[in-house]
């Protein structure tokens, strides 16, 4: 089993993928080191939200992500 | 009270949609839409719209449920592209069905500023040096700050 990473917007760019499939469970340090530096620190920044399985993590650093689940890295939004 | 919200990625007719929304009020007081577009300017050459399917489409439907209660309507509806779309091409279309004019205008209003910085959509631009993407400016968050005073 697996933690699905899903990058959003220029995120997908920094992480040259949609999404990537790392070992889990994942907590947040986890996922800090399954990122890599670079998104690392984009994802510590205040702007980037992160979601597991569609609902928003109110603390990124309590994340918990149970083998099977999806994280979502969400930069800020702008639609319409 | 019907509610139609709607993800698409292929173009829209929005004054096709118009008129059956309207039929479908039959003794309504006032009917409010807004349609937003691909502006023909600037070097923009085309523009892309993201989305998160296990959020986007939830969280439009959280906010026209919520539009809907707020300004008592009678039908609401919400339309949004996501893709690549050219100039001139519609991205998104709201139009609210209300007893009185207030609460239609109102609810389109609301509906756009929720939806251009605080929905699951990210953007970007295709200029001649390549993809920008795009952030909300500094207006796009006071207009939706003006909805929690």
């Amino acid at each position: 089993m697996a933690v699905r990473l899903v990058f959003l917007g220029k995120l997908a760019d920094l992480a040259g993928a949609d999404e990537r499939d790392v070992a889990g469970p994942l907590d947040w340090d986890g996922l800090l080191t399954a990122v890599g530096p670079q998104l690392a620190a984009q994802v510590q920044g205040d702007k980037v939200k992160l979601a597991l399985d569609g609902a928003l993590v109110a603390d990124k650093t309590t994340l918990a992500a149970p083998d099977g689940s999806e994280i979502a890295l969400l930069p800020p939004v702008s639609g319409g | 009270m019907a509610l139609h919200v709607h993800l698409l990625d292929k173009p829209f007719n929005p004054g096709a949609l118009l008129g059956p929304f309207t039929n479908a009020h039959p003794g309504y007081g006032g009917l409010a839409s807004f349609i937003g577009a691909v502006r023909a300017d600037d070097d923009v050459r085309a523009l892309e719209l993201l989305h998160y399917e296990k959020m986007t489409r939830p969280g439009m439907e959280a906010l026209a449920e919520e539009a809907a209660h707020r300004f008592e309507l009678l039908g609401l509806l919400v339309m949004h592209r996501y893709g690549v779309m050219e100039p001139g091409e519609p991205i998104v279309m709201v139009a609210a069905c209300a007893h009185h004019r207030r609460g239609a205008i109102a609810a389109v209003d609301y509906c756009m500023d929720h939806l251009k910085s605080d929905s699951w959509f990210w953007k970007r631009e295709q200029r001649a040096d390549g993809w920008h993407w795009i952030e909300p400016r500094d207006q796009d968050h006071s207009d939706l700050a003006r909805w929690n005073s």
